[in-house]
């Protein structure tokens, strides 16, 4: 058994704002193994996108205190020095933005972009670094890479924009490829060529991916594992068809029940979650979902409002969920009859993607 | 005028140019040919879903229908009645009647007006004076939204996303509309709190027989929400139909391309759909292919393509089932992936 | 980019014509006769009709407009003199062509208003990026209170109390006066400086504030989040990427300074007597010089149109979207 590429333990990202403290991670634990893909799913403020952030110290190191551990193939990010970080930003592990035309800079070339990151790692001359780009434009599907490398990003169509990103991002074959929504500024066809190339580049490069995303269905075409994050905290984590076909927290059964897909029935009704995502700075005790959980535990002292589930298996291949129904079958308080009134719940809840 | 055998809204070639982009260089390059000649027929309680990518024009029609924009040609009749160049005072008593709700409910509402005031302002312009008083009114419109009628005196600012939104559809109800046309309504929204809205807009639909013109890029939820939909490429539709007939037996090449693009289209247990692939993007709208404008992505294009626009034409079988493609078909895998 | 800057001067010429226009036409409207003015106090009815004719007064408005359009380019006379193209007038005040009275006093203008530039650019974009560096440190919050400070106080005031101290007391810098650089430079910058030091330190007060302004939120942008990403150095993502987003509204705000500044630094000049546009501007108004007027109209309205053709020109040189 080798180790992950990247493991990350009990994860802990604070913010001071003027309103008081943040958590905006609170205890996040996963590993990345290399080669494959792991969907982070959540809704804003969920905490998704600010785990990522952290990892490489992007964040606002004024205001921000990070905690706990995330070990990249031997070396500990979380506390190492910016020219550590900065090392290995862009060469051991690299980022893709939500908006490609924000994300790439409009004041020079898309080849000179990708030329200034290679040549920032490797050292390489303008010549071989401007042949680099060439192939990596080429290689992510832009045609007449060597003309379009003198270009600028605004002249670009959104999904080459997005293409010419990836290019930037794998120019200096990471380990790992952080992808933060990278599709959902797209429109659908050209999110679903730029879900197949990262899925190419990834098989012929051994990229390990991190895909942040809303988008349960972006999740289930790619992902191999899935964590589900709620309110800074990882609610589910586990194969992604496992999470998806068999989801064993209520938050991810309310998800997946209040998406519509074309595979459903036509009439089959959507079941919202009730409320809204609770505010981080004062998020609500015990369970964070619990004000929005219709299987929350009745009566006082209910394990729901007063103590944060942790994950804990629920059955084989390393599925985990974080829920007081799961984790408390010997514990006081938990009925049988609820625990089957929930396992009763899952098929309807399953989306109906396959006929058994 | 109006008869009663009239649809509540019927649109003929309605067409919208914008002028190019100018450079200060050189002159205008030409129209955009936003919307290039769409037909539509919306009768009442009925709801149309509006489906296509950036710069099909969805949310052009949806402007134009409102007249929130001057159509460039065409016609657009409101039960019969030809509004397509209506001035402010022959559209005042329409206006009431078609109302809008828009994707972002953070830049549609104004930030300096309490909820109060923005939900009465309908009422006020249009003059309408409800049975109990326009502030009791309001109430009911709250309520009806599912938010706390109390909150008559709070500014938008002290509400969530999904709130606004349910505001933004209170001010569309206000005065009592016939139709509304929602443009991308949800999208805005966390995962979670989308199914939340579009149920509320499914209630309104039940409860108060208002029709909608639903402007949407997710596929999946105008499946759900929609009895017909629209599919648009480019300014022009290339394809409508009764959603049943248009999810199972999509016969325009775009229309299975968007279909196979849905992520997470096959749960993964059911093995993941071989895609249609599209190459490249959408064409610019500036200008466009001739002929057919999809030939350019088209795996089925030939020469007559690139000459001939091909006519939105019923299909033998079904008269309400309607595609502008010189060689339509069902998608050959569609059937085989469809669980 | 060559048809570009074409096009923006066709334009500034197109401006700089209404500008004429408009003031020309506000000359007829004004109740004092010229030629009374220019007449002084012994005035006899001869003399005064003389005046009018040499002045063109004696004929219609609409022909003295022609008059003035053919002298800019063809020249004309002023009874015994002559004023040769461009012609912008005769100043029967100071007994010259308006012409060669601006093109005396521009020099002077320009110098105050490049040499003061240059300190108050450099040091308030320098000190604003610094702040916006090192946000929310002690360099930050004590440079952004001097600046506010520095924002605040008036060039008169500050002139009078600097010329006191700086000259009269300790003796530090040489008396503020013009000379003609042509003449001697040496004495051209000591002159100059304590004018220079005044106005860049109100000035360079107001660009501090907006480069930091302009710099935080650069650094906010998405593509300068990339770029760190990426693993270039801090120096190398301020240096090469963010102050690029920074410079934008200080080189907007810049342009329209350096417009008003050409026109005329009005107080300054004022304050250290510097024989520049913007005192013989206070003069001209003083006198009720019309044609003098005029003319100083028309080349604040010209530096005006040309500082900002140059703006767009750097525009286009900082953000290649801008160029077409």
């Amino acid at each position: 058994m080798t180790s992950p590429l990247l493991a990350v333990r009990d994860l802990r990202v604070r913010f001071a704002t003027e309103g008081g403290v943040v958590k905006a991670v609170d205890g996040v634990s996963f590993d990345v193994e290399r080669g494959r893909t792991l969907g982070i799913v959540g809704e804003s403020g969920s905490g998704k996108s600010v785990t990522n952030l952290t990892l490489l110290g992007l964040h606002n190191p004024a205001r921000t205190t990070v905690e706990g551990s995330a070990v990249l193939d031997g070396t500990e990010l979380v506390g190492a020095s910016e020219r550590t970080l900065r090392d290995l930003r862009g060469q051991r592990v690299s980022m893709v933005f939500q908006d490609p035309l924000t994300a790439l800079s409009p004041y020079y070339t898309v080849g000179a972009q990708i030329v200034e990151t290679y040549r920032r790692h490797t050292g390489a001359g303008r010549r071989e670094a401007l042949d680099r780009a060439i192939e990596m434009l080429d290689r992510v599907g832009i045609p007449q890479a060597a003309r379009r490398a003198r270009e600028y990003p605004h002249l670009f169509s959104g999904g080459m924009r997005q293409r010419a990103m990836i290019a930037m991002a794998l120019v200096c074959e990471p380990d790992l490829l952080i992808a933060d929504e990278p599709t959902t500024a797209l429109d659908v066809t050209v999110q679903a060529q730029i879900l197949d190339l990262l899925g190419e580049l990834q098989a012929q490069l051994g990229t390990a991916i991190i895909l942040v995303t809303h988008d349960l269905g972006v999740v289930a075409d790619v992902a191999d594992e899935v964590l589900v994050m709620y309110a800074g905290r990882a609610v589910e984590l586990g194969p992604a068809t496992r999470v998806l076909e068999t989801p064993k927290h209520p938050y991810t059964r309310g998800l997946l029940a209040s998406v519509p897909r074309l595979s459903d029935p036509l009439d089959r009704p959507l079941r919202p979650v009730p409320g809204a995502p609770p505010s981080l700075l004062a998020p609500p005790p015990g369970c964070a979902f619990h004000p929005r959980c219709d299987q929350v535990i009745a009566g006082p002292g209910s394990p729901c409002r007063t103590r944060a589930p942790v994950l804990v298996g629920v059955g084989d291949s390393g599925h985990e969920a974080a829920c007081h129904l799961e984790a408390g079958a010997g514990a006081a308080g938990v009925g049988s009859a609820e625990r089957e009134r929930e396992r009763a719940q899952v098929p309807d809840a399953r989306e109906g993607g396959k006929n058994p | 005028m109006s008869t009663s055998e009239a649809p509540l809204l019927e649109v003929a070639g309605l067409t919208k140019h914008f002028p190019g982009p100018r450079s200060l260089l050189r002159r205008r390059v030409g129209a955009v040919r936003a919307v290039d000649g769409i037909d539509l027929t919306v009768e009442a309680g009925e709801s149309i879903g509006l489906v296509g990518e950036s710069g099909c024009g969805k949310s052009t029609t949806g402007r134009l229908i409102t007249r929130l924009l001057e159509p460039s040609g065409g016609t657009i009749r409101y039960r019969g009645q030809d509004i397509t160049h209506a001035s402010r005072r022959e559209l005042a008593p329409i206006r009431a009647q078609i109302q809008m709700v828009f994707q972002d409910p953070y830049s549609s509402l104004n930030p300096r007006h309490t909820i109060g005031g923005i939900l009465r302002a309908p009422l006020d312009v249009n003059n309408i004076d409800p049975p109990g008083g326009r502030r009791e009114r309001v109430r009911e419109l709250l309520d009806t939204v599912g938010l706390n009628p109390e909150h008559y005196n709070r500014f938008p600012h002290e509400f969530s996303g999904g709130q606004r939104q349910r505001i933004g559809i209170a001010r569309a109800l206000a005065a009592g509309p016939k139709l509304i046309v929602a443009d991308e309504p949800v999208s805005a929204l966390d995962v979670s709190i989308q199914a939340q809205v579009i149920n509320l807009l499914a209630d309104l639909r039940r409860d108060l027989g208002i029709a909608f013109v639903f402007i949407a890029h997710d596929l999946a939820v105008v499946r759900h929400f929609c009895d017909r939909v629209v599919v648009m490429y480019l300014g022009r539709v290339v394809e409508s139909a009764e959603r049943g007939a248009l999810y199972e037996d999509a016969h325009h090449p775009y229309t299975h391309a968007l279909l196979s693009a849905v992520p997470g289209a096959v749960g993964p247990g059911g093995g993941r759909r071989e895609r249609i692939r599209l190459t490249g993007d959408v064409p610019s709208p500036i200008n466009p292919p001739s002929g057919c404008h999809f030939r350019t992505r088209c795996h089925k294009a030939r020469d007559v393509c690139a000459t001939t626009v091909p006519p939105l034409t019923a299909l033998a079988g079904d008269p309400g089932h309607r595609v502008a493609c010189h060689f339509p078909s069902p998608a050959e895998t569609l059937a085989s992936v469809r669980g | 980019m060559f048809r570009f800057l074409v096009q923006r001067l066709l334009g500034a010429a197109l401006i700089l014509f209404v500008v004429f226009t408009v003031t020309f036409f506000l000359f007829f409207a004004m109740p004092d006769d010229p030629a009374r003015l220019s007449c002084g106090k012994t005035c006899t009815p001869e003399t005064l009709a003389l005046i009018r004719r040499d002045l063109g007064l004696d004929e219609s408005v609409p022909m003295q407009y022609w008059h003035y359009i053919v002298g800019v380019f063809a020249g004309r006379d002023f009874g015994t003199s002559h004023c040769s193209a461009p012609c912008l007038g005769y100043s029967f005040v100071n007994h010259e062509p308006v012409l060669d009275t601006l093109l005396d006093r521009f020099p002077a203008t320009l110098s105050l208003a490049l040499g003061a530039s240059v300190i108050f650019l450099g040091v308030g974009v320098m000190i604003g990026m610094l702040a916006a560096l090192r946000r929310g440190t002690w360099l930050d919050k004590s440079t952004m209170a001097l600046s506010l400070i520095g924002a605040s106080v008036t060039i008169q005031f500050l002139g009078v109390i600097a010329r006191y101290v700086l000259v009269d007391q300790l003796r530090w810098l040489p008396k503020p006066e013009y000379l003609p650089f042509t003449g001697d430079p040496g004495g051209w910058m000591g002159g100059l400086l304590l004018p220079w030091l005044t106005l860049a330190c109100v000035q360079a007060a107001v660009y501090a504030r907006l480069t930091r302004a302009s710099m935080i939120d650069a650094l906010g942008e998405d593509h300068v989040r990339t770029v760190r990403a990426k693993g270039l150095t801090s120096r190398q993502v301020y240096l090469k990427h963010a102050w690029r987003g920074a410079i934008t509204p200080v080189v907007t705000v810049y342009g329209i300074e350096l417009g008003v500044l050409l026109g005329g630094a009005v107080v300054t000049e004022t304050t250290f007597n510097i024989p520049g546009i913007g005192k013989l501007a206070v003069n001209a108004v003083a006198n009720s010089d019309l044609p003098m007027i005029t003319g100083v109209v028309l080349i604040a309205a010209t530096a005006m149109v040309l500082a900002n053709v140059a703006v767009d020109a750097v525009y286009a040189v900082i953000d290649p979207r801008v160029r077409v």
